[in-house]
């Protein structure tokens, strides 16, 4: 029965997600009985609108891999992630992701702007399952990283945001999974500080089993990862390494940047 | 260099199409599973929520318990020189019916809304469905705290004691709280899809109020109709909590009945629960 688990695995088989748009009356509980009572509820139900955002995904991840994700935006790739993290489930097909994941989806990540940034940091480290014993050590690390002084205690909604992005950076930085998926947003933010993060961030990517990123800007793609996926109208077009792909996506060789990389684009 | 904090487990996560029932059977009892393991963290949510509604209020929470002082003591008055009853026999009815009552549909109308409330943490995290319901659970227990402090006072101020009958208020208040976590789970389901069952439910709850015995005693009425009040789950369930708070055991009939629509109810989540928490999270 014991199974040994050797380091993190992505598998992903024949998975579609599609997202049903409700909108004006099929929000309504009173049209859809009059629709049924009509007997108009068949066809209601095929009039409903369906985004079928990822259509039949095939691949798999072991330890070590580094997916980069492009594509245009609309493509599928946040719902990817998304669907990685386990947010949203498979209509059809299944997944399996074995090892601890974070997901940097957006940056006040679950963040509740009315509440102080300890409780935050606080709240945080209890969704992702920490230890209670672990809680004041996030803290610490939080502090020193988003350097918000006496703000700490004073709710997020008041802060900079300058100092919203400090401390969402610092959290979702704080704790390493054996899984990381990326979305872009991380990439972007303001130069000065992006200096600071960058050392940071090129830790947590190097610690992690799994990166499964999520970005426009090629170089940085082609920097930190070895394989890329190509998504187009929620499909798979095109898979393999990163100079390959990227060409192919682009239309133009990519310069691949010198070793020593840095996972920013210089400002 | 900053302190790096791994996560301590090694988990699998596992998602399959919602298409076959064992699967959604299966995955819907680990939510229920996860999400009771996780109390701790749904009682923080639920406290947080409560401190937030009150921050930068002068009494804080204690504004629900002067409230519900206010209302009970106006209440009392008026309603015992109507009734033509003493205040003394009156006024721990009312406080108990009111609180009791007040604690009733603020669960119902928080039900309603705690998934679609939680829209943010839902789409930036896997956490079970059934975390959102324990956290409505405790947001409702914190107001009930705050209240029951009137019935109390009611209590000192008279001098009246429930003795020792009001022990089986315990198991009673059990029951609620099962039938609120199913109410989270059926109603915050249901009104993630339908976003105009809330108004629906406030109305069935409103005209449950004046048709249950909550301002006027059970005992007001005889015959037919007071067999009839064993069908209502709104009366039954509030008497079992009641009685014993006023000192006497409810009759079996009402308990009977208590239970038999507290798993009613339990079913009827289950069911709605089962078939639709792979798609909550595209609902919210």
């Amino acid at each position: 029965m014991t199974v040994f688990q050797s380091g993190a695995k992505i598998d992903v088989s024949g998975v579609s997600v599609s997202f049903p748009l409700y909108h004006g009356g099929s929000r309504s509980l009173k049209k859809t009985m009059f629709a049924a009572a009509s007997g108009r509820l068949g066809q209601d139900s095929h009039q409903r609108v369906v985004v079928e955002a990822l259509r039949d995904l095939n691949f798999t991840l072991g330890s070590g891999d580094r997916l980069g994700l492009v594509g245009n935006n609309g493509a599928g790739k946040t719902t990817l992630l998304r669907m990685l993290a386990g947010i949203y489930e498979p209509v059809l097909g299944r997944v399996r992701v074995q090892g601890s994941v974070s997901a940097l989806l957006d940056p006040n990540l679950g963040m509740n702007l009315e509440l102080s940034g300890r409780e935050n940091i606080m709240l945080r480290g209890m969704i992702s399952g920490l230890p209670r014993s672990a809680l004041p050590r996030l803290e610490e690390d939080v502090q020193a990283f988003a350097e918000l002084g006496d703000f700490l205690d004073l709710p997020v909604r008041i802060y900079s945001s300058g100092m919203v992005i400090r401390l969402g950076f610092a959290l979702a930085t704080a704790i390493r999974p054996q899984v990381l998926l990326m979305d872009e947003w991380f990439l972007a933010g303001d130069s000065s500080f992006m200096e600071k993060a960058r050392s940071r961030l090129e830790d947590m990517v190097r610690g992690a089993e799994i990166l499964v990123l999520s970005s426009h800007a090629a170089p940085v793609v082609a920097t930190w990862c070895t394989r890329v996926i190509w998504m187009d109208q929620g499909r798979i077009r095109d898979d393999g390494p990163p100079e390959e792909v990227l060409e192919r996506y682009l239309g133009y060789p990519v310069q691949i940047p010198p070793p020593a990389p840095a996972i920013l684009p210089a400002a | 260099m900053s302190v790096a904090l791994d996560m301590r487990v090694e988990p699998v996560l596992e998602l399959v199409s919602n298409i076959a029932a064992a699967d959604r059977k299966r995955m819907a009892l680990r939510d229920i599973e996860d999400g009771l393991r996780l109390w701790r963290l749904g009682c923080t949510l639920g406290w947080l929520d409560i401190k937030l509604r009150y921050r930068g209020s002068l009494l804080g929470p204690l504004w629900l318990t002067l409230s519900t002082a206010v209302m009970v003591g106006g209440l009392g008055i008026l309603y015992s020189t109507l009734f033509k009853t003493s205040l003394r026999d009156y006024l721990p009815f009312l406080a108990l019916s009111m609180v009791l009552w007040n604690t009733l549909s603020g669960t119902v109308a928080d039900a309603c809304v705690c998934f679609t409330s939680a829209e943010g943490l839902i789409r930036s995290a896997r956490l079970p469905f059934t975390l959102y319901a324990i956290r409505m659970v405790v947001r409702n227990v914190l107001v009930l705290g705050h209240n029951i402090v009137v019935i109390i006072a009611v209590y000192a101020l008279l001098n009246v004691w429930p003795g020792w009958y009001s022990v089986a208020a315990i198991p009673a208040l059990a029951l609620w709280l099962v039938n609120a976590l199913a109410a989270g789970m059926f109603l915050g389901a249901f009104c993630a899809r339908f976003r105009d069952i809330p108004p629906i439910v406030a109305s069935v709850v409103q005209i449950a109020f004046f048709m249950s015995p909550v301002l006027w005693k059970p005992d007001a009425i005889h015959g037919t109709y007071r067999v009839l009040m064993d069908f209502n789950p709104f009366f039954t369930l509030l008497e079992v909590v009641r009685g014993p708070m006023l000192g006497y055991m409810p009759p079996l009939e009402v308990w009977v009945s208590a239970i038999f629509f507290s798993g009613l109810l339990c079913a009827l989540a289950w069911m709605m629960f089962m078939r639709v928490r792979g798609r909550l999270a595209f609902w919210v």
